[in-house]
């Protein structure tokens, strides 16, 4: 077959085109799933009682090459309970402006209270509201958890939440948070 | 924690050699193998060994190989003899194996928490568990678990779990402290720390342990889950609480100090420091002063200066400056020229606490000057001290600490010249000769008259021991308001050849005394009347001598009267607090009746408050300077927080001055610095020994006593505020007499009496010691005893007491 002039070749190519399965994707319109371990926005965890599984000490901020985490440790009371054991995180910031989604701070997480999620809208004109705060950046509060401020389950231990013996939040939990609430109002 | 050899000068036939590790040396005798190992840089994993604490041997850690020995040694508590082959883990495997078999023993029952623990990061456990551990454990057994944390005091936490039982705690608690509030309690893999039940680690020294213990297990409430090792900064800097001036390790993070903690300095505080250095920094971000005011609006800080200066200026003359003893050198050194030159005065004084006329002529001549009388070195090779009207643990805990360290060594004699016996005086085996205040003089006197015929065995013995060379005399600042008491020990010290070492009991002190923050004194000793002094001080002022002042001026207390009285005009404050001076409502009217006041503070105070400018000044944090401690040492320390923007009292003077119309330059440190080493010494401006007479006792009536007080390290100071951890820890507040004057207000230990003057009243439990007869002793500033504020009295004082709540 004889050669088709330049000119048409280039109409060629275009022509076979239209007829391939189309990549482009239609964001923000159509939201596309990414891959199942993508290195999305940070999550802190919750045990199944509603528990913070961060204890603050601060490991991620240590791992983080970028240093776009910000920890500050307190100490849990009787009166105010975050998380079973001694400590909680109570400055939690990630700074996705630095974060570069290596994932060296889920790694170096003691507790696997920090995981990654796979949100990749990590972007906005403010610089400060890229700065995610705890309450930005915890995990919702599945059914049978209940938000602290609250009591351990009664009779456990910082080792039982740790290896899983507690399934979820008991009715004093939930009795606790109520009263708490009333009061608070 | 890093260790010397003592490089005595040895002679060769004390030196013998070994070998360690196949390679030779030579070492004094009776040197530890680990200390010789050290030398050679090779480090030995140990946790009990601590170089300033004996030898112990508790934690088996720093097993070495011995030829000849058929087990492997602990190379913290051998001595090297001549000849003796050691093998330490770097070519041993029997020592290798033994480390490891140690630390795995270790690690069995210590929790796995290090992520949670204020050590780690900074552990030796952890950091030696990676050296020198095995690289697995072979224990999958459940851990023995305690309670946690235990409160050993409010400020002292511990956590059994974490404890390996090296009794570096204990072990500094009863060698160095001399409190032994903790010990081990319990056998076998019980054994843990403990307390007294009824008796809290409430030790001034408390929180060195926290710094000394090898792992997690001590640690203090106010640092607990603050930040992690990785978070601070480090940077070295002076403590600004007492005239100890001990080395202090800063640590901050963001701009917020976070902990502090002793600095190795062999020549001044070794290897400690008290609990207030270590934990009273809150004050640091507290209410600060952070913006200038002006009649109480706020003001930008070049107009405030501006109107300060055209206050100053209206005034000049009679203005009256006083400074408080908390000021560095440098800082002091600009008050003092500023005074001089800008406000034409000699009304400058740094006393804001009881003081006299005599002391300021007694610091003139005994102290300005650069004099270094006494140093912590001499106090161990000192035969005896003599305390009068001091009590180092309260006023100079650091002093207590070389004390009680000399007395150990079973060199030192210490004799106290005192109004009671105290828990401090007690642990120093000292030989008290209880006075009344005011007898002090007479005694100090009498004994020099005639030493031999004197009856009281106590002051021969006194004698004799003073007058072997070497000997001390320790002052406190509680000596000015007894009449003739310091003129009486300077013929002590002339006569017997002691040294006499004044320590007052603030940081600044010192360095005020030096630069002459006081109406008698200029910078280096020289005296305000002497003409060719003050003609020297031009000089390096740049100023001409006719513009200087050249009598003597108003002392603080003076001051006030002139202020009352009118004389005075106008009121220069410098990071004060009104219940220190002796009459504080005087203080308090003087500050109504003047027409301008500027405070320059770093706190928030009720001096601020009633002060027509206030001008924010830089805490120690953020400023470069120096504190001359007691021996006259100076310890410069740097900006510890680089990013500061503060200025410190000399920059803002700076700016006072410009805006009067003198040029100081900028005043930076190295400015002041390179002035002050222009300033030299010489003996001749030396001022004169002063020569004042006891003062009479007056009668005491029925139910009269005389006062006797001084502050306790840890009370109401306000640098001390906002740190309630630390105020748990302090000694509870009695009232002390002794058993005669309980008789005769028929009252029982623990039972209220009242103490009352013409201006108030207190009410305190009691307790029954040995005190002087007739005396009773309360703490100065320690709520609700504010003997200042409430009865406007100082030792000496005569005070109502009656039992029960009132009279």
């Amino acid at each position: 077959m004889a050669e088709l002039p330049p000119a048409l070749s280039g109409f060629a190519t275009t022509f076979k085109s239209m007829f391939r399965k189309v990549t482009t994707e239609q964001y923000p319109e159509e939201k596309v799933p990414t891959q199942p371990r993508f290195h999305g926005r940070h999550q802190l965890n919750r045990y199944p009682d509603g528990l913070e599984k961060c204890i603050g000490c601060e490991l991620c901020a240590w791992a983080c090459p970028a240093d776009a985490i910000l920890v500050e440790g307190a100490e849990n009371t009787e009166e105010e309970r975050f998380s079973p054991g001694e400590r909680y995180g109570q400055v939690y910031q990630i700074n996705y402006l630095r974060c570069i989604g290596c994932g060296l701070c889920i790694e170096a997480c003691p507790t696997r209270a920090l995981t990654m999620t796979n949100e990749y809208e990590l972007a906005d004109d403010d610089r400060g509201k890229l700065i995610y705060e705890k309450q930005d950046l915890l995990g919702p509060l599945l059914t049978g958890m209940v938000a602290p401020p609250h009591s351990m389950v009664e009779g456990t231990t910082d080792t039982d939440y740790y290896q899983g013996k507690v399934t979820k939040a008991t009715p004093e939990q939930f009795e606790e948070a109520e009263e708490q609430r009333q009061a608070g109002v | 924690m890093t260790q010397v050899v003592e490089n005595k000068e040895t002679a060769a036939q004390d030196l013998i050699t070994c070998t360690i590790d196949d390679i030779e040396i030579q070492v004094p005798k009776d040197t530890l193998i680990i200390r010789a190992a050290e030398k050679l840089g090779t480090y030995i994993p140990r946790f009990c060994d601590h170089p300033a604490l004996a030898p112990v041997a508790a934690c088996r850690m720093c097993l070495v190989e011995i030829e000849g020995m058929p087990k492997p040694q602990p190379s913290c508590a051998v001595t090297l003899s001549e000849g003796m082959k050691v093998r330490t883990q770097l070519t041993s495997e029997i020592a290798k194996g033994a480390q490891e078999g140690v630390m795995e023993f270790l690690l069995i029952n210590h929790p796995l928490d290090c992520p949670v623990c204020d050590k780690g990061g900074e552990c030796p456990l952890q950091n030696q568990a990676m050296s020198d551990g095995r690289p697995d454990s072979r224990f999958e057994i459940e851990k023995r678990t305690f309670d946690k944390p235990v409160e050993l005091s409010t400020e002292i936490l511990l956590d059994r779990e974490r404890c390996v039982e090296c009794a570096r705690c204990t072990r500094f608690s009863e060698e160095i402290a001399g409190d032994k509030f903790i010990e081990f309690l319990e056998r076998g893999t019980k054994q843990q720390i403990g307390i007294a039940e009824d008796e809290p680690f409430n030790s001034y020294f408390s929180g060195n342990t926290v710094q000394i213990c090898p792992v997690g297990a001590l640690t203090s409430s106010a640092y607990r889950f603050r930040s992690r090792p990785f978070d601070l900064v480090s940077a070295q800097t002076t403590c600004e609480h007492c005239a100890a001036g001990c080395n202090l390790r800063t640590d901050y993070r963001r701009e917020t100090v976070m902990r502090r903690l002793a600095w190795e300095d062999k020549n001044v505080n070794e290897d400690w420091n008290c609990d207030k250095g270590r934990f009273a920094f809150a004050y640091l971000k507290d209410k600060r002063v952070t913006r200038a005011r002006v009649m109480g609006q706020a003001a930008l800080l070049p107009d405030a200066v501006e109107y300060a200066a055209q206050e100053l200026t209206k005034h000049k003359g009679k203005v009256g400056v006083l400074t408080g003893g908390r000021l560095t050198l440098e800082d002091a050194w600009s008050y003092s020229k500023f005074t001089r030159v800008a406000l034409k005065t000699n009304n400058v004084d740094f006393r804001n606490r009881p003081h006299s006329q005599e002391e300021a002529e007694f610091l003139a001549h005994s102290v300005a000057g650069g004099i270094i009388t006494a140093t912590y070195k001499e106090i161990e090779s000192a035969p005896s001290v003599l305390l009068v009207n001091f009590e180092p643990e309260e006023e100079s805990p650091i002093v207590f600490l070389r004390l009680r360290k000399a007395v150990a060594n079973k060199k030192t004699k210490v004799f106290a010249i005192t109004h009671l016996e105290t828990k401090g005086l007690t642990k120093l085996g000292s030989k008290n000769i209880l006075v009344r205040p005011g007898d002090e003089t007479k005694l100090v006197r009498d004994a020099l008259a005639q030493w031999s015929n004197n009856t009281n065995n106590l002051i021969e013995k006194l004698h004799s021991q003073i007058s072997k060379p070497g000997s001390i005399i320790f002052v406190g600042e509680r000596a000015a308001v007894i009449p003739g008491l310091l003129s009486a020990l300077v013929e002590l010290s002339t006569a017997t050849g002691a040294k006499l070492s004044w320590i007052p009991r603030r940081a600044g002190e010192r360095g005020a005394v030096e630069v002459g923050l006081l109406p008698n004194l200029l910078p280096g000793g020289r005296v305000t009347t002497d003409e060719e002094s003050v003609a020297e001080i031009a000089a390096i002022w740049g100023v001409d001598v006719k513009d200087l002042p050249h009598t003597r001026g108003l002392c603080a207390e003076e001051i006030i009267d002139a202020a009352i009285s009118g004389e005075i005009k106008a009121l220069v404050l410098a990071g004060l607090e009104i219940k220190d001076y002796p009459q504080p409502a005087k203080l308090l009217a003087a500050l109504e009746k003047v027409e301008f006041i500027l405070s320059l503070s770093i706190n928030e105070s009720d001096l601020t408050q009633k002060a027509d400018v206030v001008l924010p000044v830089a805490a120690v944090t953020e400023k470069a300077g120096t504190f001359v401690n007691w021996e006259g040492r100076p310890r410069p320390f740097g900006k510890a927080m680089t990013q500061n923007k503060s200025l410190s009292d000399s920059r803002i003077i700076s700016m006072l001055a410009d805006a009067m119309g003198h040029d100081f330059g900028p005043l930076t440190t190295s400015d002041i610095r390179q002035d002050l080493s222009a300033l030299g010494v010489t003996a001749r401006n030396q001022g004169k020994a002063p020569k004042y007479q006891a003062g009479l006792i007056p009668s005491l009536g029925d139910n009269q006593m005389l006062l006797s007080t001084f502050n306790q390290l840890i009370d109401d100071g306000a640098l001390q505020a906002g740190e309630p951890h630390l105020a748990g820890t302090r000694r509870e507040t009695v009232a002390k007499i002794n058993a005669a004057a309980a008789e005769k207000l028929q009252i029982k230990n623990g039972e209220t009496l009242t103490v009352t003057t013409s201006t108030g009243s207190i009410t305190l439990p009691v307790e029954i010691c040995q005190v002087a007869d007739s005396v009773i002793w309360l703490p100065t500033n320690s709520a609700p005893s504010s003997v200042r504020q409430i009865l406007n009295a100082h030792d000496g004082s005569v005070v109502m007491v009656s039992k029960g709540l009132n009279a």
